[in-house]
């Protein structure tokens, strides 16, 4: 078995019955046996078949959209471009793991004056069918005025460089400037004297580093059917991470309110973040209204990577100062992060966990979000995180190598703990930073040597990297009614992506001491479930988990008192113990939730519990670990991932597999992102590598068994101690795989991805194979 | 354009139907016939989420026409299954939870069987090897090719019950 | 993708009608890997398919050691590479076919596809210029042969004539003591194109290197022969520093471009390394059957 679990003394001493098992999720026969249906798969009577016309250019602006001719086609039944939209105040507001401009989501579903990245939406079609449609698209005729594009951060920093929006100004610059600018927002944490504490210390390692745009790479293009019904209301039908985002966001798009809309999650293929924010919904409803029929659209492939938000690819400078012990005394830090076309990149975030996992007194770490010609990104698996740890976690390993320290043990002597104030201000809450150390330094990969490679072109390397990811809380509500056999159905409205709904089912039948077959979990729609916000940020088994934690207390009550009323005692005699009410006087049998199930009606009606969270108190932060073992051939550049485990602490793991599969999925992600995936643009901005064929993501054969090792230092804010686990494992795998790869070859990448050509380059600009051939474990 | 009359043996039952020759068989399987159980990824043929046995060999369905499916044999994700029964690598992926989303796993379950119907035996490599054709985002691959190579140990079993019997 | 005409024909002559009657937009369809690719993305003028899937004739593999190999056109990649004839006598032609894409691309591409699509990064192109390979068409003349050297004209453009088909490839049969090999670079382990592709084909008699042929792909606008390579190779005993050397003149023949697979620096520097590679390898296969 490729898990253990490391239980922390301080752990609550809990007995947990369904806590802590593996059941079969409650939708993987449907799963398994193609039933379930993903947003593509539905199909609804009349259906019309929608598709998108996109700009061949990176930047332009529109001078005239003629949709006569696609209008005219016959099967065509409706054509829409940004003219049909309505006006949207530009604003900031908060949603899910960042902020959103509805005027900037509104011209990125349907630009209006410009177009600002190749791919970037003009148009839109509904006909009989999807050939159809694509025939129409070749119909419609735009007049464009091109301008030049700009498509790397530092270019669009410059004076001279083209501007995407001229009424952008730096939020967050003192002294405000008035000037047209490419820079969205400025985020500074500044504190201590940081000429002092460099002076102070006995090494200084200053480095910059590049990574490329990347992309979540979920299996299942984004897809949308709406339909709309004579007196206007709008049904949509998604896979996505929200419905009342889609919900939220249609209503301020389309001018429409709330209550016309409803949402229904479909089975989701992935999201990873990108699914967190809308593209097709807005159309589809559009083109619903427009024909009368309803609308079913899907991305392609080539759509998905040039038109869905990627996330940032960046610039980023670290200088950090140690003393000889190996204790950092000081970090200055400039991060320069791609927006894509409109701001929002998630620099904040990257500046925050750039040094999060550490104790560091005095530090200026400085961001940027930066516009440019290229999609507007969307959340990855804790967004900004990977690029700022990639950068600091090859810096301190750097220092590691210098001052001779085992590099777990230079990250001890720094480690964050409970009370530890984060680079932003707040202090760290109980953290399980240290332990995620032990752990892994007591791991079998540790402890395994590193063999020398036999084939005289291949040199050795193994590397470790921490990683901090915040954890979302936000709102979920939960519903559970008690059924006359005594079984319950739980109703969320957190979209499943990883096995969430039984998660969920676990705690509703922990606490109600029936088995996790009994509880019966469903994902409802926006009218019958109460607000609950995204499935992301790791927040689904914590915050959706609490709520029903929650509603179980208030079934639980409910029970005693009907079994109070039964029995005609008073409440407070009543306890809900073992799944059963038990009366304290004794003079009455233990009554189950099956044998009282069918005498709810006859005293007081239907049980259901229900709860609403606002979660943001009990969030939990996570840290992770990856130890990664590379072979690289120095005559190729080609680095091979020998081994790989992942060490994360869960808090609390309610079923150990379902987080074994987030930790070793974040890990897979991150390792691509490590070695080959990056978006290539060409010089005008197109997209080169718009398939899965030249976005290369690992396949079966590119990866080993990856170690999932759990660690628990329960969450304090969360009853069970659950702390959210979906993202973190993508944070370190970067840089640990970038100091194996320097562990090997004596040389350090400083971009990503650490692709055959760019390692070659550097293994030649050093001079040769600094190693002599062999294996360099970490000391 | 004239539709083209197609019979195949598809999920082990004769059917016709009418489609267009530039249907692909994928087009075929989820929008004439409602077998949603193929996923469409990529539509070139590098992520297998549409992989189907034609003539029991797997192929990816959007490399397909459909026309060119006639007279042949096609199974997918829907025919995997007995009835009720599971087949042991269904059982499998859900034992060793070796589905998170589910897209790729129809994909995944079609190219196992052709795997294990043509290699009852396979060492992690080979798994690994046969099914580099199938992309999955979520996994990580690791539950999938413990599940597949749990799946075949117990086809394995079964075959040698029978066998002793 | 537009409308499109389909048939199946049963014989050579059937589709060589067909193709005369479809004009400019007739094409065969072998694998479909490449073309229907191309159909989705708009790339293809094709406008009528003709199937050769269902002619008995290009179905076909024979393979021995005095007629050589006879592969129709027909036969997936899968059954050429699967086949134990094919991988005794043309061990590097057998893993060159198994090297393009997924199990589920094997059991349809065909080598006269991967040939005719005319990528010069084709796998198999490389092992049929190292192994002299010859193609045999078809078309409203009658039967030609060409080699394939003669066939391969520029980066997608093959020498096949209005309405010819290509029905097989033939290689000769190798004598004692020849053993030819292939291998690619890619970034990943698998479902890449090859960024650069080497194949060697060489005969090995009482230690002296008698014959020898190196093929490379994907660094051209086809793939190339590496004439001054093979000429370092012969005569020799194909000693480490013989290696070098032709690696050194394989790299000088390369002619590759920068586009977003790599680099032309890194395609040239790897080319070497593999030449050294795939020669070594064929040497010793070589020597094993002298």
């Amino acid at each position: 078995m490729s898990a253990a679990k490391t239980s922390n003394p301080a752990a609550t001493e809990r007995r947990f019955k369904v806590v802590g098992t593996r059941p079969v999720r409650h939708d993987g026969i449907d799963k398994v046996t193609g039933r379930a249906r993903y947003g593509a798969d539905v199909n609804l009577p009349g259906m019309l078949h929608g598709k998108v016309l996109r700009s061949p250019h990176a930047h332009a602006r529109i001078l005239g959209i003629d949709t006569s001719r696609a209008a005219a086609l016959p099967g065509v039944k409706a054509v829409v471009t940004g003219a049909d939209m309505p006006p949207v105040k530009s604003r900031t507001e908060q949603s899910g793991e960042g902020t959103t401009n509805p005027r900037h989501l509104s011209d990125n579903i349907l630009a209006k004056e410009k177009v600002l990245y190749t791919g970037h939406a003009v148009a839109a079609v509904a006909a009989t069918s999807a050939h159809l449609a694509e025939e129409a698209l070749g119909l419609i005729e735009v007049c464009y005025e091109v301008l030049p594009p700009v498509l790397d951060v530092r270019a669009a920093m410059r004076d001279e460089a083209p501007v995407l929006h001229p009424d952008l100004r730096t939020h967050g610059l003192e002294p405000k400037s008035d000037r047209p600018t490419n820079v969205a927002s400025v985020v500074r944490f500044e504190r201590g004297d940081l000429a002092a504490a460099f002076a102070s210390a006995d090494v200084v390692v200053e480095r910059t580093f590049d990574t490329a745009m990347v992309h979540q790479g979920y299996i299942e293009p984004q897809n949308a059917v709406a339909k709309v019904d004579a007196d206007g209301q709008a049904t949509v039908w998604v896979s996505t991470q929200g419905p009342f985002e889609v919900r939220h966001f249609c209503s301020e798009i389309l001018a429409m309110p709330l209550s016309r809309i409803k949402v229904v999650p479909a089975e989701i293929g992935g999201g990873f973040g990108g699914k967190t924010t809308i593209y097709l919904e807005p159309l589809a409803i559009l083109l619903a209204r427009q024909s009368g029929r309803p609308v079913k659209m899907v991305m392609s492939r080539a759509e998905v990577l040039r038109a869905t938000g990627p996330t940032s690819g960046s610039h980023i400078r670290v200088k950090l100062g140690a003393k000889r012990d190996g204790r950092i005394v000081a970090a200055d830090a400039t991060l320069l992060y791609e927006a894509g076309a409109f701001p929002g990149s998630p620099v904040w975030a990257g500046a925050m966990c750039l040094l999060a996992p550490y104790d560091v007194e005095t530090l200026r770490i400085v961001g940027h979000d930066v516009v440019v010609n290229r999609p507007k990104t969307a959340a990855y698996r804790a967004p900004g995180a990977s690029n700022a740890s990639f950068a600091a976690e090859s810096v301190i390993d750097e220092i590691a190598t210098k001052l001779g320290i085992d590099p777990i043990e230079l990250r001890r002597r720094n480690g964050a703990r409970e009370g530890t104030p984060t680079p932003a201000g707040p202090r760290h809450k109980r953290i399980g930073m240290l332990e995620v150390l032990d752990a892994a330094q007591a791991s079998p990969h540790w402890a395994a040597p590193l063999e020398a490679p036999s084939d005289p072109a291949k040199r050795r390397g193994r590397g470790f990297a921490v990683g901090f990811w915040f954890n979302a809380g936000l709102q979920s509500s939960a519903t559970i009614g008690i059924n006359a056999d005594g079984t319950a159905s739980l109703v969320t409205g957190s979209p499943d992506i990883g096995g969430t709904r039984t998660s969920c089912a676990m705690i509703a039948a922990e606490e109600l001491g029936i088995p996790v077959e009994h509880v019966r979990p469903s994902v409802a729609d926006t009218d019958s479930v109460g607000h609950t916000d995204v499935t992301g940020g790791s927040r689904v088994t914590m915050a959706t988990g609490l709520a029903v934690y929650e509603a179980a207390q208030d079934v639980k009550r409910q029970l005693r008192e009907r079994a109070a009323a039964l029995w005609k005692v008073p409440v407070e005699e009543v306890s809900f113990t073992d799944g059963a009410l038990v009366a304290s006087s004794g003079e009455h049998a233990p009554l189950t939730l099956a044998a009282l199930g069918t005498k709810l009606s006859r005293t007081g009606g239907p049980v259901v519990g229900r709860a609403t969270v606002n979660a943001q108190k009990a969030t939990g932060a996570a840290i992770a670990g990856t130890l990664v073992d590379v072979e690289v051939d120095v005559e190729t550049g080609k680095v091979d991932v020998l081994r790989c485990t992942v060490i994360q602490d869960a808090g609390r793991a309610i079923h150990p597999a379902y987080v074994e599969g987030q930790m070793q999925g974040g890990t897979a992600q991150g390792l691509g992102w490590a070695l080959n995936e990056e978006y290539v643009y060409d010089a005008e901005g197109k997209l080169l590598n718009a398939g899965f064929l030249d976005y290369r993501m690992p396949i079966a054969l590119d990866l080993p068994m990856i170690d999932a090792i759990i660690v628990e230092v329960p969450n304090p804010g969360h009853p069970y101690g659950v702390r959210g686990v979906g993202e973190v494992s993508i944070v370190p795998p970067p840089g640990a795989v970038a100091s194996a790869v320097a562990a090997a070859t004596g040389v350090r990448p400083s971009a990503l991805p650490i692709s055959p050509p760019r390692l070659l380059a550097a293994l030649q600009a050093s001079g040769g194979h600094a190693r002599s051939g062999g294996a360099t474990a970490a000391r | 354009m004239a539709k083209t009359h197609l019979t195949l043996i598809l999920n082990g039952e004769a059917t016709e139907l009418l489609c267009e020759p530039r249907q692909t068989l994928l087009e075929v399987l989820r929008d004439d016939l409602d077998l949603t159980g193929t996923k469409e990824g990529c539509a070139t043929g590098d992520c297998g989420a549409c992989s189907v046995l034609l003539d029991g060999r797997v192929v990816c369905s959007c490399l397909v026409l459909g026309v060119e499916a006639e007279g042949r044999s096609v199974t997918t994700v829907e025919g995997l299954a007995d009835g009720e029964r599971l087949h042991p690598l269904q059982t499998a992926f859900l034992e060793h939870a070796a589905l998170q989303c589910g897209i790729c796993t129809p994909g995944f379950l079609v190219a196992a069987k052709a795997l294990l119907e043509r290699n009852p035996d396979p060492t992690e490599q080979q798994v690994r090897y046969e099914l580099a054709g199938n992309l999955c985002r979520c996994t990580g691959y690791d539950k999938i090719v413990r599940a597949v190579l749990a799946a075949a140990a117990t086809m394995r079993g079964t075959a040698g019950e029978r066998g002793a019997a | 993708m537009h409308e499109i005409r389909y048939s199946a024909p049963r014989s050579v002559a059937e589709a060589v009608a067909l193709l005369a009657d479809g004009g400019d937009g007739a094409r065969v369809l072998g694998g479909g890997t490449d073309l229907l690719i191309q159909l989705r993305a708009g790339a293809s003028s094709a406008r009528h398919l003709v199937d050769v899937k269902h002619i008995p004739e290009l179905d076909v593999i024979t393979c021995d050691d005095s007629e050589g190999l006879r592969l129709g056109a027909a036969v997936p990649c899968e059954r050429l590479a699967g086949d134990a004839r094919v991988r005794a006598l043309f061990p590097g032609l057998a893993e060159s076919a198994a090297l393009i894409g997924s199990t589920q691309i094997q059991n349809r591409a065909t080598v006269a596809g991967n040939l005719c699509n005319g990528s010069p990064a084709a796998d198999t192109t490389p092992s049929l210029l190292a192994l002299g390979a010859t193609c045999v068409l078809a078309g409203p003349a009658g039967r030609r042969e060409l080699a394939v050297a003669d066939f391969l004209v520029g980066p997608g453009r093959t020498a096949l004539g209005p309405g010819e088909l290509l029905v097989e490839l033939r290689i000769p049969a190798p004598g004692p003591g020849a053993a030819d090999c292939y291998q690619r670079f890619i970034p990943r382990r698998e479902m890449d194109i090859a960024v650069v592709g080497v194949a060697a084909a060489l005969t090995v008699l009482d230690g002296r290197c008698t014959a020898a042929r190196v093929a490379l792909g994907a660094v051209g606008p086809t793939a190339l022969l590496a004439h001054d390579a093979a000429r370092v190779l012969v005569g020799s005993s194909l000693d480490d520093a013989t290696l070098e050397r032709a690696a050194a003149a394989a790299t000088a023949t390369a002619r590759p471009i920068d586009d977003m697979r790599a680099p032309a620096d890194y395609r040239r520097a790897v080319t070497g390394v593999l030449t050294r590679r795939v020669v070594a390898e064929a040497a010793r296969r070589a020597r094993g059957k002298g």
